[in-house]
């Protein structure tokens, strides 16, 4: 049932690739401002890349969060699903996967050229992957709570924004000293490590928030 | 408990056995119970609470020596302290709850629960302001990203999300239920972010009343401090009486007992 709910999300997704596409062309809008903005000088903006780096793909995917459960919730689709499955916590997993998947990994990939963008030399590359690899999955894990709370309410965007925030601060903490302490020459496996740690508790925790709080907006 | 099991089962069982521990606690889940608990305990908190903050407030600005180092500016802490120890525990309070409500289906600790989220958010904030005004002639600026102060904002940021929520779902029933959700998640949130924050910034002088060795803070301190604490908490409970008064009166407008109390 995981699988195939999975697969008919990355359907539904290649049916309408524009929205899928919007969060990574929001990444890459929101990173190429900070030059604009802040200042052109590579020695700068390398400095302040893992922050800039970390700040967009949180906000990118909290972009893509919005729509998480809600058209699903609005047309019946959901309903249909529980009904069918019986467990909201295998709908709730499925889809956090395939958000991930259509978020998390494009996200990875272009952050790659942004790296180069921003002047982050090659050999944070690896620490720059492993921080995202470890931290996008518990961003969407976490966010899918969020999403949940929030799937009956019209107009949730900022509501969203304004729940699901404080509760990234982690993730956002480590994943920008993991880069930034490898451009500094430090070793980051602390860091890795205990992003790993908070990816397994979310994997563990989350979905059943999630299915929680979907049941309690079918009901 | 088990051994207390078996026995009332081999004997034959008294009214006053069989009667379950737990029914002081399930009166409780009787809306109009705690009404009347409320409306009896509250204002007497309140009064406790005023003249307690009198005595401390009292004490810690003309009793308590000034500190060897901060000399008076200190004195801020005596509302500072308890205002940031009460913005954790209501907190806790809130989520426990909440919890409670969500296992047991208690309509009054949704109340409680709700009640609980605006003022926690009101010491949050007042700890924050307190802070601040200190950190001008102590460490020189009114803000510094140090580890406490953040996760305090981070705290702030939590309530009002909760807040908000709250707001936004018209269904009463629902949002009591979701908020409840969202207070757990915050609750096991707390941790990390209070420990990731801690380790990527700290600058906060180190606790001087929770230590293994007892408190390192001077008596003469200490004692004030612990009045307003105290006061803190009966002024908290105090108004979170009231505010639940509210909820329950209006959540139960249609029943008997609310119609007896509006119409006298």
């Amino acid at each position: 049932m995981l699988i195939t709910i999975i697969k008919r999300d990355l359907k539904c997704i290649s049916h309408n690739l524009s929205g899928a596409i919007q969060p990574v062309g929001f990444f890459i809008i929101i990173t190429s401002l900070f030059p604009l903005a802040v200042t052109p000088d590579p020695e700068v903006l390398q400095s302040i890349a893992p922050g800039i780096i970390w700040i967009s793909a949180l906000l990118a995917t909290l972009l893509a969060l919005d729509t998480l459960f809600k058209e699903d919730f609005i047309d019946g689709t959901m309903e249909q699903m529980f009904i069918a499955t019986d467990s909201l916590y295998v709908i709730a997993l499925a889809r956090i996967i395939s958000h991930w998947l259509c978020s998390g990994l494009p996200l990875i990939m272009t952050c790659l050229f942004i790296a180069v963008m921003l002047h982050v030399p090659d050999h944070t590359i690896d620490a720059l992957i492993v921080s995202l690899l470890l931290g996008t999955p518990t961003l969407s894990m976490v966010g899918s709570i969020g999403a949940a709370l929030t799937v009956g309410i019209r107009y949730s965007g900022v509501l969203l924004t304004l729940i699901t925030l404080p509760l990234y601060i982690p993730v956002l903490i480590f994943g920008a000293s993991c880069i930034s302490a490898d451009l500094a020459g430090l070793p980051w496996a602390g860091q890795a490590y205990l992003m790993g740690a908070m990816l397994v508790l979310s994997i563990t925790m989350a979905p059943f928030a999630t299915a929680a709080a979907l049941r309690i907006n079918l009901s | 408990m088990a051994s207390h099991y078996t026995e009332s089962k081999s004997h034959t069982p008294t009214p006053r056995q069989t009667r379950n521990p737990w029914v002081w606690f399930h009166r409780f889940g009787s809306s109009s119970y705690f009404y009347r608990i409320a409306s009896l305990w509250g204002p007497r908190a309140g009064w406790c609470a005023l003249i307690l903050m009198a005595i401390g407030i009292y004490m810690g600005l003309f009793v308590a020596p000034p500190d060897y180092q901060m000399g008076d500016s200190y004195r801020i802490i005596f509302i500072h302290v308890p205002a940031a120890w009460m913005s954790l525990s209501v907190y806790v309070l809130m989520a426990v709850s909440a919890a409670i409500g969500l296992i047991w289906k208690m309509k009054v600790s949704f109340c409680v629960s709700r009640a609980c989220a605006p003022i926690g958010a009101a010491f949050t904030f007042c700890a924050l302001v307190t802070g601040s005004l200190w950190g001008k002639p102590t460490w020189g600026t009114y803000w510094i990203w140090d580890a406490r102060l953040t996760s305090e904002l981070v705290l702030l940021f939590l309530y009002t999300g909760y807040m908000a929520l709250d707001k936004a779902i018209p269904d009463r029933n629902t949002a009591s239920r979701a908020t409840a959700v969202l207070s757990l998640v915050g609750l096991v949130n707390i941790p990390i972010i209070h420990y990731s924050v801690e380790w990527w910034n700290t600058l906060h002088q180190g606790s001087t009343v929770f230590r293994m060795d007892g408190p390192s803070i001077d008596t003469q301190m200490l004692v004030p401090l612990m009045t307003t604490t105290v006061a803190m908490n009966l002024y908290f409970i105090s108004v979170l009486f009231n505010q639940v008064r509210c909820e329950l009166l209006d959540l139960e407008r249609r029943t008997q007992w609310v119609r007896e109390i509006v119409n006298g």
